[in-house]
Order: structure tokens, then C-alpha cells, then sequence
């Protein structure tokens, strides 16, 4: 027993010698992630002090979960949880039924259409790899009041009276960020749809066409089952980001003040309460050590959740 | 199967609903370029749809006239490129490393790379740890943050993984050390996959301007984004003072430039790169994105 845990050990710095170099090289690595990474967790106890810059670690106030308290009795929490909670949904929504409707249009696409197909699936992966700053510039150009396209769309086609001041509408705004985020990646999302599509066998097309489907028949009988298990994992994966409804398009478009009752979500709440208030920090990392570990929680049951369904085989 | 008549209809109908998706894409940024072209006095009479109508290049002549933008600019290519090369050559090489089957320490540090990907001590934390570092307000919070980046190894050793095992052993019995192991024989082999990671760190360096926003505000150091994001801002919010060289500008007298031109000329101007590298992103990216999925 101790001559094999003996022999164990040897063997082990016998392969550390040998493999002197590969350690050398991982040795930086590990300072690397354990700084930039892990350190900054030892910030999180700022969360139950009473945290003030100027004062060392161990002269700091300690005050259990106040912050946490303060936080959940903010009216404000409530408003930018319902934010989140609200702009996810529709996100959420609205990106599963149009990247799985595109993607099934886009598959209809065959033979003498074929180079169409794929012009058109280029052009809709572009605007993923666009900024959102770029594209807040695009969708406020497209709903400006001055020359916007929209307006003078709805104009000349009689819809409205006079043009509506999109940016300045609060009932609209989750629709906007909803709409904006089916333009910016639409495209892209249909690719894991279109990949899963090409895997269904090409004889129950056949055996479904034989029997009189027509193609939206087939489209809903055959295509649409058999990526419904792609669909099923995804929208549980996808569900698991509910509290990471977006930061960049909500503060920017929301930045003419207009809007902030409904524009503002967790991340935003965070970074101005954290950023904005003198002593706010503590507050600010409570607010976020909430928001992370909730979202943690909520990421690995549905991680948990679309992994057994997928062994089961229940969808 | 030969198509019936309905089928061809529907053929039809999808194209064009297709082609309504493509004019939907591609608008937004064909107006903004025509806008870019066009004289700044003359668009805000409004009317340009797809094509300029007094054509000038003063919109980009005074981008780079523009100090602030010029140098924004300058930081933003400074930026990508420095941590496009760096963050892929460490990438790549921990992947290497973490592909050797037999390394001690390879479970280890997997596991203690991949938490990364899961932990976030948040903003404040980490604006707190960047100052204790001295790296808040320097060039250096741009690039040492995102030197590797856990997902692009473990991709990167995916790839690794998946070649012929027996080359490195080879050159192991030549008497070749790990790091020229890298260079001659992983890196010439693994160009795929670097490229298309290299082209991912480039896109997102080029994309952010969050860091500036908070790590950086110092105006050396802004970035093409973050000015943009400014001009957006002032643009969106009436009677908010716009960032001072628009003032500046307009009071000279012949040409003139408006925020709205400006912008439209800048967002070209950050564009334009992402619209080069795109083809080549998209030949890998497919692939790529498909089986970082099934992972």
C-alpha cells in the first residue's frame, strides 16, 4: 500500500520533470485566470459592508445583508425587474417564431433558387457582426421623426395621420428593442434550424408528398417535427439568459430620458446605481451579486433541464 | 418531383417575401452610406432615400480632420489589432497544451478555464481590481483583460484534437520543445481555426466601447464606437451639448457638418472594416457556431 502510493508519487514527479516545459507555459496561464477572473470575487464582499474606497479591508463596517434589504424593498428593483423580465419575453418570442419561420421559408428555397438562397442568408448574417452602437444609430435613423422610413412609409400608406414620435412612446419601446434584436440577428439564429433541417431524412418528404401533403403540409407535418427537438433545447437554453435582457440598446435609446420608466433593465440599474451615487458601490455590487446569482441559478437548471430531456429523448 | 403549378406560385411568393427580408436588412445601411456622401445642408431638407443628391466627401474629409475622431479611430485599429495577434497566439497556444492528452495538470486547468466562462464577480469588482491594477484610464485596460479567451481555446482544441495525433509525437522523438512544436508544426496546421478565432477577438475589440465607457473615459483614449455612441446620445437627447467639434465645425463657413452627417460617415467608417472581413468570417463561421453548440 505505501510502496504503490509511493511508486504513485514518484511516477507523478517522474512525469512533471518530463513534462517541465508544458508546465512552465500553464503556470502564466493560471496567474492569468485566477487574477482577472477569480480575484475579483473577493470584491463581492463589498456587498455586506458598508464599503467606503478610502478605508482599508479590515477597516470597513460591516453590515450583513442591508443592502440586500435596501434592494429589495426599491420600488425601483421592481420597475427594472419587470424591464428585464418584460423586453426578455418579447426577445425571447419574437426571435424563436421569426429565425424558425425564416428558417423554414429559407429551406423551401430549392433548386433553380438555390444561389438566391444563399445571397439572401449572407445578408441576413450581417447585421449580427454589427455594433450595437451602429445599429441603435440605424434603427433611431429608420424611426426618426425628420426623414424616417418607417414614418414615411406609414404615411404614404395612409396608416397614420401624422408621424409618431417612435423614440418618445413608452408603450413601444419593448417592441422596438424586440424588433431591433429580429433585425440584428434573425439570420444568424436560423442557422442551428437550417443545420438541423438538413438531417431529416429526404423519404418522408417523398412518403408525405406520395400521400397528398402539399407544402405547407409537409412543412408542418415533417420539417417542423423533426426540428422540434432542436427548438425545445434551444428555447430552454435560451431561457436560462431571462436576466440578461440587453444593456447597450436600452441605454442608448433610451438615453433621451423619455422612455426610462420601461427602458431601464437590471444592468443598467446596476452600473447607474453602483457608478452614479457616492457610497452607491456596495449597493451597486449587491444588486449585481443578485443578479448574477439568480441568473446562475436559473442558466444551470435550464442547462440541467434541456441536457435530461435530451437524454431521455422526451421531445 | 416535378413542381406543380401552386408549387411554383408559392415559390414565387417566398422569394419575394425573401426579397422584402433583404431590402429590410440592407436599407437601413445603404441610406446611411447615401447620407454619407450627401452634402450636410442639403439632408436636412430630408428626401435621401438610396442615393446622394449634392455628392461631397466632406463628411469623411472632416472625420479625419476631426482630432478627437482621427485619434479615436487610430486607438480603435490599435486596439483590435494588438489584441486580435495576442489573444489569439495565447489562445491557441493553451489550447495546444490542454490538447497533450498526457499532461499532468490537464484536468486541472481545464476545469479552472472553463469556471471562467461561468463566474462574474460584476462590474463594480471588476472596476475595482482594474484600479488596484493601475489599469484604469491606460491603453492597457483594452488589452490585457481579453489576452485568452477560455471558449476560443477550448474550440481551439476541439480542433487540435482532431488531427493526426502522431505528428506531434514525432516531432517529440526529433527532440523539438512544446513551444516550437507550436510554431512549426499546430500553428501552420491549426489556420482555420485561428483565422476564424482571430477574426471573432477582432470583431468584438472593434465592436466595444463599453470599456471605454467605464474603465477608460479619458478622451486619448476613446474609441471609434464610443464616440459614436456620444453623437447618439447628444443626437437622441434635444438640448443636451453635443460633443464640441460639431459646434466647432458648423460655425466655419462654406461646408458645414451636422451630427446626423457625421454620424452617417462614421458608422460607414466602423463598418466598412466588418463588411471586408466579413466573407471570410462567414466560410468559417457556420461550422464553427454549429459545433460549438453541440459541445
Amino acid at each position: 500500500m505505501v510502496t504503490k502510493s509511493l511508486n504513485r508519487r514518484s511516477e507523478f514527479f517522474k512525469q512533471a520533470r518530463k513534462q517541465k516545459s508544458l508546465i512552465l507555459i500553464s503556470i502564466p496561464y493560471f496567474i492569468y485566470f485566477f487574477i482577472f477572473s477569480y480575484l475579483p470575487l473577493w470584491g463581492l464582499t463589498m456587498a455586506f459592508q458598508n464599503y467606503k474606497p478610502q478605508l482599508s479591508f479590515f477597516e470597513q463596517e460591516w453590515v450583513g445583508f442591508k443592502h440586500f434589504q435596501n434592494l429589495f424593498t426599491d420600488p425601483d428593483f421592481y420597475r427594472v425587474m419587470r424591464n428585464t423580465l418584460g423586453m426578455s419575453l418579447i426577445n425571447l418570442t419574437l426571435s424563436f417564431v421569426t429565425a424558425i419561420g425564416f428558417a423554414l421559408l429559407l429551406n423551401e428555397l430549392t433548386g433553380e433558387f438555390y444561389h438566391f438562397k444563399r445571397v439572401v442568408q449572407t445578408i441576413s448574417y450581417m447585421p449580427h457582426f454589427l455594433s450595437w452602437i451602429i445599429v441603435c444609430g440605424l434603427v433611431s435613423g429608420v424611426l426618426s421623426m425628420d426623414d424616417g422610413i418607417i414614418n414615411e412609409l406609414l404615411l404614404k400608406l395612409g396608416l397614420i395621420k401624422e408621424k409618431i414620435h417612435f423614440m418618445g412612446k413608452p408603450e413601444l419601446f419593448w417592441w422596438i428593442v424586440g424588433f431591433t434584436n429580429v433585425w440584428k440577428s434573425m439570420g444568424w439564429n436560423s442557422i442551428i434550424y437550417l443545420a438541423a433541417i438538413t438531417s431529416i431524412d429526404p423519404c418522408l418528404y417523398e412518403a408525405a408528398a406520395i400521400d397528398g401533403y402539399g407544402r405547407f403540409g409537409r412543412m408542418w407535418h415533417i420539417t417542423l417535427p423533426g426540428i422540434k427537438s432542436t427548438i425545445i433545447v434551444l428555447l430552454i437554453l435560451n431561457a436560462g439568459w431571462i436576466l440578461n435582457a440587453g444593456f447597450e440598446i436600452q441605454y442608448i435609446l433610451g438615453s433621451n430620458g423619455l422612455v426610462l420608466d420601461v427602458s431601464e433593465t437590471i444592468d443598467i440599474f446596476v452600473l447607474k446605481r453602483g457608478f452614479g451615487r457616492s457610497g452607491g458601490f456596495a449597493f451597486g455590487t449587491a444588486a449585481g451579486m443578485f443578479k448574477t446569482v439568480a441568473s446562475t441559478v436559473i442558466l444551470l437548471l435550464c442547462n440541467k433541464i434541456a441536457a435530461w430531456l435530451d437524454e431521455e429523448r422526451l421531445v | 418531383m416535378k413542381k406543380s403549378l401552386g408549387d411554383k406560385i408559392i415559390d414565387w411568393i417566398i422569394v419575394l417575401f425573401m426579397l422584402l427580408v433583404v431590402v429590410a436588412m440592407l436599407y437601413p445601411l445603404w441610406n446611411t452610406l447615401a447620407i454619407s456622401f450627401n452634402d450636410a445642408r442639403d439632408s436636412i431638407k430630408g428626401g435621401i432615400y438610396l442615393w446622394p443628391r449634392e455628392w461631397t466627401l466632406y463628411n469623411y474629409q472632416s472625420i479625419f480632420k476631426t482630432d478627437k475622431i482621427f485619434k479615436a479611430f487610430m486607438v480603435s485599429v490599435s486596439r483590435t489589432v494588438l489584441t486580435t495577434v495576442l489573444n489569439v497566439f495565447f489562445s491557441g497556444l493553451l489550447g495546444y497544451v490542454l490538447s497533450r492528452k498526457e499532461f499532468i495538470f490537464r484536468r486541472f486547468l481545464t476545469v479552472f478555464m472553463v469556471m471562467t466562462m461561468y463566474i462574474n464577480a460584476g462590474l463594480i469588482p471588476q472596476y475595482f481590481l482594474y484600479r488596484s491594477l493601475g489599469l484604469i484610464n491606460t491603453f492597457w485596460v483594452y488589452i490585457l483583460p481579453a489576452l485568452v479567451g477560455a471558449f476560443n481555446v477550448i474550440v481551439i482544441r476541439t480542433y487540435i484534437n482532431s488531427l493526426p495525433a502522431s505528428l506531434v509525437e514525432s516531432a517529440k522523438i526529433d527532440g523539438a520543445g512544446e513551444l516550437r512544436i507550436y510554431f512549426s508544426i499546430i500553428v501552420p496546421m491549426c489556420l482555420p481555426v485561428l483565422a476564424t478565432v482571430a477574426l471573432w477577438v477582432a470583431v468584438g475589440a472593434w465592436n466595444s466601447w463599453f470599456d471605454s465607457f467605464i474603465f477608460a473615459p479619458k478622451q486619448d483614449l476613446s474609441t471609434l464606437q464610443y464616440e459614436m455612441m456620444k453623437i447618439i446620445a447628444s443626437s437622441m437627447q434635444t438640448g443636451i451639448s453635443q460633443p464640441d467639434y460639431i459646434d466647432m465645425q458648423s460655425s466655419q463657413s462654406r461646408n458645414m457638418v451636422t451630427p446626423n452627417s457625421l454620424r452617417a460617415a462614421m458608422t460607414m467608417v466602423a463598418t466598412v472594416p466588418i463588411l471586408v472581413v466579413y466573407p471570410f468570417l462567414q466560410k468559417y463561421f457556420v461550422t464553427v457556431n454549429i459545433g460549438s453548440v453541440k459541445e
